[in-house]
Formats: C-alpha cells, sequence, structure tokens
C-alpha cells in the first residue's frame, strides 16, 4: 500500500490515477495517524515551496513524517516540489524545509524561460533501483522555477541540463526524489514509480 | 536539452471532442476519453482541454469529463472554460488536471491570475488569449487586439499589453490563439506569435491554424513557441488525411525541431 500524501495545493489525483493505471494499491493520506501508519509515502507536489510548508504544518503531519521516514525508514519519494522541500532552504520566499538533505534551492537564471516547462532530458550518474529498467537518458516533464543543489554530491542520482546542470533525482538511503513530474512522464515516469513500489528503500541494486 | 512541445487541443461539448472553424461550426470527433486515450498511446507530450460552453453558458466546468480524461493520461493535463474563481481552479486540480487555463474570465477579472499563481504557483496557470489582427489604432499599438466569449466579443486590449500585463500577474505561460487562423489549416500566424514569445519571459505556446507539419515546424521556429497546439492535423474530419504524433515529430527531427523522442 502506497500512502499519497494531501495537501491543499498538491496534485495527489493525478500519482493515484497513475498508481491505479499500475494495478498498485494506493490511497490519500492526510493526517498524522495515516502518516505514522504508512508503509511507503509519496510526497507529490505542485506549487510552492512555501505554500507546501504551510500545508504539511496546517495539516499537523510534519513531525509524522519526519519520524516514519527519517526514523523508521519507510521508502519515501518526493515530486518536483516534494523533492525541493527536502533541502535545508529555499530561494522561492526564503522558506525552510525539512532539512533531510543538505543543501539549498535556487531560481533558475533568467538567461532561459522560467518557469521551465516541458520534456528534458534525465541522465543517471550512478545505477539505483529507481531507475531499473530504464535507458541512460529519458525525457521526462518538468515543470520548475527552482532547482535544488545539494551539498553532497552522493545526493545526486541523475542530472538534466537547463542553463544549469542540476539535479534531476536526489538520493540517499531510503529516501528518493525527482524534480519532474513521474506521473505525469508517460510509460517511462510509469516506470519508475513501479520501481519505487517495489523497493525496499536500500540503494544497492 | 529542452524539448519543444507537441500539444492536442480539445475543444469539449457535453463530453466529446469537436473542432471548430474561426471558433464557429463546430462538428463531432468523438468522446474526450476516448480520443485522450488513443492519443496517449500515440505519444502526445501533452493535451489541453476547453470546456468550450461553460463560459457562454454560465455554468461550472464539465468536471466528470475532465476526471475521466485524467485517468487515461499520463501527460500533462491542462484545463480551462468558464473558470471564475480559487475554488472552482481547486476543483478541477483534484478532478486530475495540472495546469489551468483561463482566458475571458481573465479579462474580466484579472486578479483571478494573481490568486490562482499565488495559491498553485504560477506554471499552473496558463493565460490563454483570442487574438485578432485589427490594425494598428489608437489603444491597439500592436495591431491585435484580444477578444472574448468564444472571439465573438472585443474588449478594445492591445494583445501585447495584455500578456504581458498577465506575466506580471503571475501566468506562467501564455497561450496565442490566433482567431484569423483557427481552423483554417493555413498556418499560425507567426507575426503575433513572435511577437508575444519576445514580449514575455515565460514560455509561448503557438495555437490556431496548423494544418501540416511545417506549419508546426515553423511555429516552434520563426514563431519563437516553446509549443505548438494542434487539433485539426490529428482528428479534424475537414481534413482529407490526418496524420499520427509519431509522424508529426518525425516530420519535426527532420526539420531539426527536437522534440520528446519516441519510446518503445
Amino acid at each position: 500500500m502506497i500512502d499519497v500524501i494531501d495537501y491543499r495545493a498538491g496534485n495527489a489525483p493525478s500519482v493515484i490515477y497513475a498508481l491505479e493505471r499500475l494495478g498498485l494499491p494506493s490511497r490519500l493520506a492526510s493526517t498524522p495517524e495515516q502518516v505514522a501508519a504508512a508503509e511507503r509515502l509519496i510526497l507529490p507536489g505542485v506549487g510552492s515551496a512555501g505554500a507546501t510548508m504551510a500545508s504539511l504544518r496546517e495539516l499537523g503531519v510534519l513531525d509524522a513524517l519526519s519520524a516514519r521516514v527519517r526514523g523508521d525508514g519507510v521508502p519515501f519519494l518526493g515530486i518536483c516540489i516534494g523533492l525541493q522541500v527536502l533541502f535545508e532552504r529555499s530561494e522561492e520566499g526564503d522558506v525552510r524545509g525539512l532539512d533531510w538533505l543538505a543543501g539549498n534551492v535556487r531560481r533558475f537564471p533568467d538567461s532561459q524561460r522560467v518557469p521551465q516547462i516541458g520534456w528534458n532530458a534525465v541522465r543517471p550518474v550512478r545505477a539505483h533501483p529507481l531507475w531499473a529498467g530504464l535507458p541512460s537518458e529519458a525525457h521526462c516533464y518538468f515543470v520548475n522555477s527552482f532547482y535544488a543543489v545539494p551539498t553532497d554530491p552522493a545526493d545526486v542520482l541523475a542530472t538534466t541540463e537547463y542553463g544549469v546542470e542540476f539535479c534531476s533525482i536526489a538520493a540517499r538511503a531510503n529516501v528518493v526524489a525527482t524534480q519532474f513530474h513521474a506521473e505525469k512522464s508517460g510509460q517511462l515516469g510509469l516506470r519508475l514509480l513501479a520501481n519505487f513500489a517495489s523497493w525496499d528503500g536500500s540503494s544497492s541494486c | 536539452m529542452l524539448t519543444k512541445r507537441v500539444i492536442a487541443c480539445f475543444d469539449v461539448i457535453a463530453g466529446r471532442v469537436t473542432k471548430a472553424q474561426q471558433f464557429q461550426d463546430n462538428i463531432d470527433v468523438g468522446p474526450a476519453e476516448e480520443l485522450a486515450a488513443r492519443l496517449y498511446d500515440d505519444q502526445i507530450d501533452e493535451i489541453i482541454f476547453y470546456d468550450i460552453t461553460a463560459s457562454a453558458e454560465r455554468r461550472k466546468i464539465d468536471l466528470e469529463t475532465v476526471r475521466r480524461v485524467a485517468r487515461q493520461v499520463f501527460v500533462p493535463f491542462t484545463v480551462g472554460g468558464g473558470i471564475r474563481s480559487l475554488d472552482e481552479m481547486f476543483e478541477v486540480l483534484k478532478a486530475g488536471a495540472e495546469k489551468i487555463s483561463v482566458d475571458s474570465m481573465a479579462v474580466r477579472d484579472p486578479d483571478i491570475i494573481r490568486q490562482g499563481a499565488e495559491a498553485f504557483g504560477r506554471q499552473c496557470i496558463v493565460l490563454s488569449t483570442q487574438m485578432k489582427h485589427v490594425g494598428t489604432r489608437p489603444g491597439i499599438p500592436s495591431g491585435y487586439e484580444v477578444f472574448v466569449d468564444g472571439a465573438r466579443r472585443a474588449t478594445g486590449m492591445d494583445a501585447i499589453e495584455w500578456v504581458q500585463q498577465g506575466e506580471t500577474l503571475g501566468a506562467g505561460e501564455i497561450c496565442v490563439n490566433s482567431i484569423d487562423r483557427d481552423g483554417t489549416h493555413s498556418g499560425y500566424d507567426l507575426r503575433v506569435t513572435r511577437a508575444v514569445a519576445d514580449a514575455v519571459n515565460v514560455p509561448v505556446i503557438a495555437s490556431g491554424g496548423a494544418g501540416t507539419v511545417d506549419h508546426i515546424a515553423e511555429g516552434l521556429t520563426e514563431g519563437g513557441a516553446s509549443a505548438a497546439i494542434i487539433s485539426s492535423i490529428l482528428y479534424s474530419p475537414r481534413l482529407e488525411r490526418n496524420l499520427g504524433v509519431r509522424e508529426i515529430k518525425e516530420g519535426l527531427a527532420a526539420r531539426g525541431v527536437p522534440t520528446r523522442p519516441w519510446v518503445d
């Protein structure tokens, strides 16, 4: 069972529809009790880091989320803003994130059209169960004005270029996160979600 | 590298996709969710869904059809038509859309763009505009005027000034719909598309008039657009021959326009 965290600015329904298509049981979670009991968690995201953190705080799920993911080590997937809030701080409104991963979130340079919207190439820099069966370069769907800069290069699982080379998948222990919308990246994105659903939370292949 | 997008546009009436010519004389194409499923299998990059009579009929958008389509497509899905409040935007997103398109309602109440961008992020709000070439005149320095309500009503607003205002208010994408070219298969209005692309720093979508792969390529190069909306070329009964998405993308690749590669 996959619990998909549902909050006001989130696009949890799209993630649920994608999991339904894969035949994977899932449900929406929006209370601390649901989060504390989850076996596997997805934090989807659209909107801004500030609105997302505020929504999670309002739902009262922040402590349960940290305890379940950081403490108990259940597999966790963040998507888009769900990646950006994992870091210490975001330039977007100078917001404090969850601080699970060391690093910050910055805005793309204005030499590019911002937001980045569209299909861009994702290239993993090492093997990981999340990317099992996927090609060495896959086009995935991005919608973002900001990107994460992990302090520890070992947290970068894949990179993508948009004016700058940025971290498009972050991974550390049982926490993985995609800057692109896996649930909206066609059959390759669905494959990644299926990989997440069968992942034990370790980084070995 | 970020690739150019090919977007299928659905003009929906009562759950069915229709095809108009210059915003009139809609003829039936088929049920929205069936067409959505077919285009998803054909690897379309994105789908835009307009409930085209919601605004005129002063009713809420057809959420049931939105939901049925969202269950079929695992590529981005934008929905528009008569959305006039934050609560209605929220309902559409909860039905499975990623992006909200605002058009006539945003002309009446521009603040809806700001509110939407604040609540859901700039990337969520697409400002769609109906533009017509009227010639340069006082108040219309670009020569293109904004129309609303299915191209029936002139607003006296300059198209370029309006999209810049929209960007400032928080629109994350601008869709340029040429009224003159809609459903004509004669190519996008490249002049106004380029003028908008030069005037804003958010992605611009070309719309209205694509009848051949050459037209799509022109919109994405000369027109300066990041994405191209097509519909007739995919399924208009008025065209002798329709093309599949793969054929279109191969044609674009041959013309040097990169799109998301085909996945076997």
